[in-house]
């Protein structure tokens, strides 16, 4: 195929957010190529057949809220993309009983009754309220988000209201989201629930891809991203990709193609070429130099800005805010290839808890822990885990009888004390199967292929700067109009014609593609 | 008198969770296993999923003339089909309008099975006058199962020696599974890779068993109606009763279709000779018919703008529905939907509609009647056409 010499866009970076970009700019008629380093695109949302016949989702693992908007602009369903479901939730409990969140709310009421009955009740109104919330914030995450001049949460609070939906809140509802946006999800929860199992679950999902624990204020608003889930529930955007996130991937970059952009692999960029305050196109590590009107980068904010261009070409606050902008990985991930399914003590046997989650947060105190460690630069000994069996929902995934095993596991902090080395990724691997064991026993025996990945190796592999799942922590500093830097939340930067498109912009994280859909309508709307 | 269980009822029964069951033909069947049809319709897609589809009407139809017969009854070219094909045909009164529909198994020369919705038995004789040819009921003593979705082949593959990946699609094979004799076709409902398994209903359960031991590791999943009628929709596959009226059952003639109606002219076989309803589908042919059956497909913006307006996000069926639901344009009604839901696959809200006139061509902007918190509400929707979705691996 022919390749134009100039271009009207390249992204730097084939992950999903870039693809995202591609497909909606060549869906405007322009002429798109990404580039990325690796053999194949998806960054860290790819599926990789790491031991023969296993597929193993290897960073990422669910779909969590992909824009809604992106599947129907793109037709992704067309290009491969199909979500299926992955309702429950099983958490086993030290002393052998569990707590279980099915797909059929009665069935999970009456489960939490077991617990608590007062607990039962709660759960529909916290429910409720958090509906409400997440329908008040989820605008947010389709607008680019707004430059207030001054940080106050008055100022905050005159942000959110731009989003239509805001406009309903009533003073009960404002105070319940001043509270989601200060406190510490532990302490959140403590206003609705006495059943410690349930709050260490729920609040194990508000610490993913931070450098925070349960009870570290600001954690409490990432409780909200679960509610906007439920919102596009019939929608069904959360769930696990059929053919694992790589898919997810492939189906952008198929449509991404469809559209007619250009997306080559094994093309590391090694610089963004800027002339006279303006970027003009990028340098391949080969040597080869391709031009074009816009330059988009889908890589982490320290790579774009610190990485990619001179230090010279930007302004010197804003050099000083990238550098501060914290990465803190600490999340890692083992990956199995198994013989058979473990048996959890919990839940004797094999059956439909295997097609859910097991999430590995027995009580608020074993989460707390588990930060502590690495609060003073130790992984977890007895690390929080979310387990899922891919082969259960696809399967596809693995040899028929066969089984892969992703557990998500914090914390494995990036700056481990004396740092990563072979030995101590596996010292680690052995405390995440060794802590598994103590649930299921026997599950040992049945692992055929072990895969660990530290934050380094995400780092090392797909280039996210210090591991950090998100490009960037998630916390409330980091977000919004702060996300990357003061002054730069619009994917806009200090280089002209140079863009940002990656999960370190508004609003980040998670498989969502947000991030690159708002990059593609700011860069449209300066008419690139 | 109590509704009849199906030769695998012991099976499905183990399986249902929710108790959720339906009728069908008589039989009892179920609606979901679990408690919500979700993974079940997944698995049509996704894996595979297995249908108790042994309600049916089934008819051996045998003899020198048997196939005269069948092509005195059926619109499609009978005649023509060779051994080991199956047809997919409607068939209609003398005025041409659809009694039924479903399929027609050569299963060696002069012997035919033909399934349909309804009983047909007496048409059948009534239509065999003065022909050398047996018509014989086996709607209990087989039974049916259906396997669908994209690891179906490959499930049923472990299950028999017989070599599948020959068997093409609409075709059929003998075969045996675990030393039971079988039919297998590769047919059923849903749009998808798919084969149907006829048998002697004795022989049920090991059958049964067969398939969900060989099937496990696949991602094997028993499916009831509910999911069903989802994929069946997405396939823009017709259902009796719902879709059209039988024209034995109307009551006006306003509710009988042509099978120009409903988007069959490709069954019809004017080119043979005399058969019910010939003159008057040539005649129809000629004029083209009034109304088009095509798909729909709503716009999400304008349903969630229509949702928002109430401080709503978009709510949508998570079942099928069977309701005849207003189709207009430019505020006049130009047709029906007369099932719709929301597709999980293609995250589309569908619907199958009859239009008069040229408002069935596909792009045409309509707008679908919804309600929304107890008010009527028009959201826009495109006529799309049918079928909604059709994968490479349904023929491949």
């Amino acid at each position: 195929m022919a390749s134009p010499r100039t271009y009207d866009a390249i992204i730097i970076g084939g992950g999903h957010n870039g693809l995202v970009t591609a497909a909606y700019l060549a869906r405007a008629g322009k002429k798109v190529v990404v580039l990325e380093k690796r053999p194949r695109v998806g960054g860290a949302a790819v599926t990789e057949e790491v031991f023969p016949g296993f597929k193993f989702t290897m960073f990422s693992y669910v779909v969590s809220l992909l824009r809604p908007e992106i599947i129907r602009d793109l037709d992704l369903p067309r290009h491969g993309l199909h979500v299926l479901p992955l309702e429950s939730t099983v958490t086993p409990m030290e002393n052998g009983d569990y707590l279980a969140a099915w797909g059929d709310h009665d069935e999970t009421r009456r489960e939490l009754y077991r617990h608590s009955p007062r607990d039962a009740e709660a759960y529909d109104e916290y429910g409720r309220l958090m509906h409400f919330m997440a329908q008040a914030v989820k605008p947010i995450l389709a607008m680019v988000p707004p430059d207030p001049t001054s940080f106050d949460p008055r100022d905050l609070f005159a942000l959110l209201r731009l989003g239509k939906h805001f406009r309903g809140l009533g003073a009960e509802r404002l105070h319940a989201l001043f509270k989601l946006m200060t406190m510490s999800s532990a302490d959140f929860l403590d206003e609705w629930f006495e059943t410690d199992v349930l709050k260490a679950t729920k609040s194990a999902s508000g610490i993913i891809g931070t450098f925070l624990g349960p009870r570290s204020p600001g954690t409490a608003y990432v409780l909200l991203h679960h509610y906007m889930g439920e919102l596009d529930g019939v929608f069904r955007a959360w769930g696990f990709a059929k053919g694992g996130t790589g898919a997810v991937s492939e189906s952008i970059a198929s449509a991404a193609r469809g559209f007619g952009a250009e997306i080559r692999c094994d093309a590391p960029v090694a610089r963004v070429l800027v002339k006279g305050g303006r970027a003009t196109g990028v340098a391949l590590e080969n040597g080869d130099e391709i031009s074009a009107k816009v330059v988009v980068s889908g890589l982490d904010p320290r790579r774009t800005f610190l990485g990619l261009v001179e230090e010279k070409d930007l302004p010197g606050e804003f050099v000083a805010d990238i550098k501060r902008f914290k990465f803190r990985g600490s999340s890692g991930k083992v990956n199995l290839a198994l013989d058979a399914l473990p048996s959890f003590t919990c839940m004797p046997g094999i059956g439909r808890q295997h097609r859910g989650a097991f999430s590995i947060s027995p009580s608020l105190e074993y989460v707390e822990r588990a930060y502590d460690d690495a609060k003073y630069g130790e992984f977890s000994r007895r690390p929080y885990m979310d387990i899922v069996f891919p082969s259960m929902i696809d399967p596809g995934m693995a040899p028929p009888g066969k089984h892969v095993m992703s557990i998500f596991v914090q914390y494995a902090p990036y700056n481990l004390n004396g740092g990563w080395t072979d030995a101590k990724r596996e010292a680690f691997g052995d405390a995440v199967v060794n802590t598994v064991e103590g649930f299921a026993p026997g599950f040992k025996s049945h692992i055929l292929h072990r895969q660990v990945i530290t934050p380094l190796d995400i780092e090392r592999i797909t280039g996210l700067s210090e591991g950090n799942i998100f490009q960037g922590e998630l916390a409330l500093h980091q977000l919004f109009f702060m996300r990357p830097a003061a002054g730069w939340a619009k994917f806009r930067t200090p280089v002209r014609a140079y863009y940002q498109c990656g999960a370190g912009t508004h609003p980040g994280g998670g498989i969502m593609g947000a991030s690159g859909r708002l990059a593609a309508l700011a860069i449209l709307g300066d008419g690139a | 008198m109590t509704l009849r269980q199906t030769p695998f009822h012991q099976r499905t029964a183990a399986l249902s969770e929710g108790h959720a069951w339906r009728r069908w033909a008589g039989y009892v069947v179920a609606s979901a296993y679990e408690l919500s049809h979700d993974r079940e319709y997944h698995a049509i897609r996704s894996s595979a999923a297995l249908f108790d589809v042994s309600p049916l009407y089934k008819y051996m139809i045998t003899g020198r003339d048997a196939a005269r017969l069948l092509d005195r009854i059926v619109t499609r070219d009978v005649g023509k089909a060779k051994v080991g094909q199956v047809l997919y045909t409607p068939w209609c009164d003398p005025e041409g309008k659809v009694i039924d529909d479903g399929t027609i198994s050569v299963l060696a020369d002069g012997r035919y099975r033909m399934t349909a919705a309804d009983p047909n038995l007496r048409w059948l004789h009534l239509n065999a006058a003065g022909l050398d040819v047996k018509v014989e009921e086996v709607s209990e003593q087989t039974a049916a199962l259906s396997l669908q979705g994209p690891n179906a082949r490959a499930i049923l593959q472990n299950a028999t020696q017989q070599d599948l990946a020959s068997l093409k699609y609409f075709h059929l094979t003998d075969a045996k599974i675990r030393g039971t004799p079988v039919t297998i076709s590769r047919t059923g409902y849903t749009g998808d890779l798919g084969y149907e398994i006829w048998l002697d209903a004795a022989q049920a359960l090991p059958v049964w068993d067969a398939l969900i031991e060989t099937g496990t590791p696949h991602g094997i999943t028993p499916a009831g109606m509910l999911a069903l009628d989802v994929a069946r929709i997405e396939a823009g596959l017709l259902l009796i009763e719902v879709d059209y009226f039988s024209s034995k059952h109307a009551l006006i003639e306003a509710q009988k279709s042509s099978p120009f109606e409903l988007g069959l002219g490709w069954t019809v076989a004017l080119g043979k000779d005399a058969f019910n309803g010939k003159p008057a589908l040539v005649e129809e042919k000629a004029r083209g018919p009034a109304w088009q059956f095509t798909g729909i497909a709503v716009d999400w913006d304008s349903l969630e703008r229509l949702y928002a307006a109430v401080g709503l996000p978009p709510r949508l069926p998570t079942q099928a529905w069977r309701t005849s639901v207003p189709i207009s344009s430019g505020g006049r009604q130009v047709g029906y939907a007369t099932s719709g839901g929301w597709s999980p696959l293609l995250k589309q809200y569908i619907a199958l509609a009859h239009l008069e006139g040229t408002f069935g061509t596909p792009g045409t902007a309509v707008e679908m009647e919804i309600t929304v918190e107890h008010h009527r509400k028009r959201a826009a929707a495109r006529v799309t056409k049918l079928p909604f979705f059709n994968p490479d691996r349904k023929r491949a």
